[in-house]
């Protein structure tokens, strides 16, 4: 047993793990003759921690050794951890192995920055290099982009990665400085701008030219770290939908901060944000999949989201002249803005009432959930006399305690 | 009237071929193995034919689609007690429409089969995350189940697309039979003794012995992602549900 690769990999996963990204999901990589993994559309979660978090891909960082000084960071200079450094070697055999047994989708790589950022990242293209070329893998892999590395080395890790981020961190420039003074918006825009530029042109390039190589298939995200510094969620989200516009990014994560550092530039916290972290989480799926455009959920005159309701509900109290809709004719958007109408039971929806009238039977045996949803709809059969109720009274039997259980404070999406 | 059949897919579309050749009302089609003798009831078993069998999945797919006889073989995978029936519900339902009912989820019958499809299809995803294979000497990368679902014929596809290259082994211990791939194509076997097979953990004799390395590796690696600050076993549980852990090294207490 090579103990000395077991205490690495204690350390480095360890501070690997505040890196929430765990997606191995939309790329479309497939086996080649003799080699090894696939990754397709859907990804595979093979394990869950304790703190329910899925496990998909043996996320490490390189090294932990960092010259930069974030106080939200475990691996801050100033931070007395103990250090330590993968070489290339052992990291392409673990992923290799772990591959093989089935425990992992593929490798997250992520890094301290020694000596210099180029340096830094010139080691993690050579590792995913390695793999793809060497081994001929063809399992996801997920690289950092390092804020500041020079368009080629950023080039070559989208040749061989499947997917690429680079973290905003903070979500204001004014904010980042005060807690990362080595860090600034204009280097984490740099590499983002480069991939986002290639991305679109390989794409291009792919519909004229079959034979164009992959790059960065499934696209680059980004992780925003919540509640250590004053941003409003109207400042986050705003963000994240201009992220989504125009860097064209597949996801943003939000961390909610984990006070992992008495340092005294972030807050001390008695507790991770977890309920704000999962309102967040929420807001940007109703951007994403349910055709919500950002100041529908948050604006000037709401600049927070309601920690009590998911943003959705607290949207269709704040508009309750749009509903009820009648959801045998009301249109498949409109069908989407329902609180307790996910996106499957809307499509089921559309899809059933072609065959006939949809009664609230139906409508239960679909699968949406009726006790948040009967404010806000007719059927054919039940008018709902709970209806024209005023919002305040909805919001009362929304947040009602019986339905949390003591205890538990996060909440499941869209439960 | 009561029909059986051998147990297998083929065998359930012949008795339902048979109750429209010899236009017959059945009470029920069920498995010869699960029959259990009544006073008042003598069952008529249908021998399976293949040509009936496919000339009724030939009907189901003119009638609505290849959806539908998709649907249909998951579920009958569902060894739910019932299913025969359901399937054949939705046959008849299907011969009696002149359009495609597959998605017509206002019906009891399709709704029901949607909603089995749906648990084989968790059960399948399941399998992809959670079989853990173990490395043996001979190189055979080896992985005990035993699924809720008869899941295995579905699960070739996914690992001879993502391991092309390793020989590997799955066996079903509760159905006693597995899939071997020999890096060329995936066949079915039984080992005529597998009771040593219950032992989850392959006995160290006959492990590569790099096996037990990488198994103390990834538990350490799992203890080492978890966040103990936002510790949350609700979760957890409903992510991987405890009947569940047998599978998974990582969730062992010790080694």
């Amino acid at each position: 047993m090579n103990e000395r690769v077991k205490e690495k990999l204690e350390i480095l996963s360890d501070a690997a793990k505040y890196d929430v990204s765990c997606s191995s999901s939309g790329s479309n990589r497939k086996n080649t003759k003799g080699g090894l993994g696939n990754s397709n559309g859907v990804g595979i979660c093979h394990s869950y921690t304790e703190d329910g978090r899925c496990v998909s891909l043996l996320k490490i960082l390189l090294t932990n050794h960092c010259i930069f000084d974030c106080a939200y960071c475990v691996s801050r200079r100033s931070n007395d951890v103990k250090r330590a450094a993968f070489t290339v070697q052992e990291v392409v055999d673990l992923t290799i192995n772990f591959y093989r047994r089935n425990y992992i989708e593929g490798l997250f790589l992520s890094s301290g920055i020694f000596k210099d950022v180029d340096y830094t990242m010139e080691r993690l293209v050579r590792i995913a290099k390695e793999l793809r070329t060497k081994h001929k893998f063809n399992g996801y892999i997920h690289l950092k982009a390092i804020p500041g590395a020079s368009d080629e080395l950023i080039h070559e890790a989208g040749l061989y990665a499947d997917r690429l981020s680079v973290n905003l961190e903070i979500p204001s420039e004014m904010s980042l400085k005060k807690v990362a003074p080595e860090k600034n918006y204009k280097e984490v825009y740099k590499p983002m701008n480069y991939l986002t530029g290639a991305i679109q042109g390989f794409k291009e390039e792919k519909t004229a030219i079959r034979s164009t190589p992959k790059f960065a298939p499934a696209g680059q995200s980004t992780q925003m770290v919540i509640g250590a510094t004053p941003e409003n969620d109207l400042t986050v989200l705003n963000l994240a939908d201009n992220l989504y516009q125009q860097q064209q990014l597949k996801r943003v994560y939000y961390s909610g901060y984990v006070p992992i550092s008495s340092d005294n530039r972030v807050p001390t916290l008695k507790q991770p944000p977890v309920i704000r972290e999962n309102r967040l989480y929420q807001a940007d799926w109703l951007m994403r999949f349910y055709e919500f455009k950002v100041d529908e959920i948050v604006n000037e005159v709401h600049p927070e989201l309601d920690l009590e309701l998911d943003p959705k509900a607290a949207y269709a109290l704040r508009n309750p002249h749009l509903f009820p809709i009648d959801v045998n004719n009301a249109t498949y958007h409109e069908i989407l803005r329902v609180p307790g109408v996910g996106v499957r039971s809307a499509k089921k929806i559309v899809s059933a009432r072609r065959h006939g009238k949809l009664r609230f039977d139906n409508l239960k045996k679909i699968g949406v959930v009726l006790k948040r949803a009967r404010f806000f709809i007719t059927c054919a059969d039940k008018e709902f006399n709970l209806l024209g109720k005023d919002p305040l009274v909805i919001r009362q039997i929304f947040t009602a305690p019986s339905r949390q259980k003591a205890g538990f404070n996060q909440l499941s999406l869209f439960g | 009237m009561v029909l059986t059949y051998d147990g297998t897919f083929e065998g359930l579309l012949s008795a339902i071929f048979e109750t429209y050749r010899l236009k017959i009302a059945v009470a029920e089609i069920i498995p010869k193995d699960e029959w259990q003798n009544s006073l008042f009831e003598h069952p008529t078993h249908v021998a399976t034919n293949e040509e009936w069998a496919k000339r009724v999945l030939i009907g189901v797919q003119k009638k609505s689609s290849k959806k539908a006889t998709k649907l249909l073989y998951h579920c009958f995978l569902s060894e739910l007690p019932g299913i025969s029936m359901l399937i054949f519900d939705f046959i008849k339902k299907s011969v009696n429409s002149n359009i495609d009912i597959t998605d017509n989820f206002g019906d009891d019958t399709v709704l029901q089969l949607h909603q089995i499809k749906k648990k084989i299809g968790r059960e399948v995803h399941r399998m992809h995350a959670f079989v853990r294979f173990q490395c043996t000497k001979d190189d055979i990368y080896y992985s005990v189940i035993e699924p809720d679902f008869n899941v295995l014929p579905l699960l070739n596809d996914h690992f001879e697309k993502r391991y092309p290259a390793q020989e590997w082994l799955i066996y079903d211990v509760k159905r006693h039979y597995g899939i071997f791939y020999n890096k060329d194509k995936t066949e079915y076997i039984t080992f005529e003794d597998d009771t040593q097979l219950q032992y989850r953990q392959l006995n160290e004799s006959v492990l590569d012995e790099s096996e037990p390395e990488y198994q103390i590796l990834w538990k350490s690696y799992f203890d080492n992602v978890n966040i103990p600050e936002r510790r949350n076993m609700k979760l957890h549980l409903q992510h991987v549900p405890k009947r569940y852990w047998k599978y998974l090294s990582e969730k062992r207490a010790q080694f």
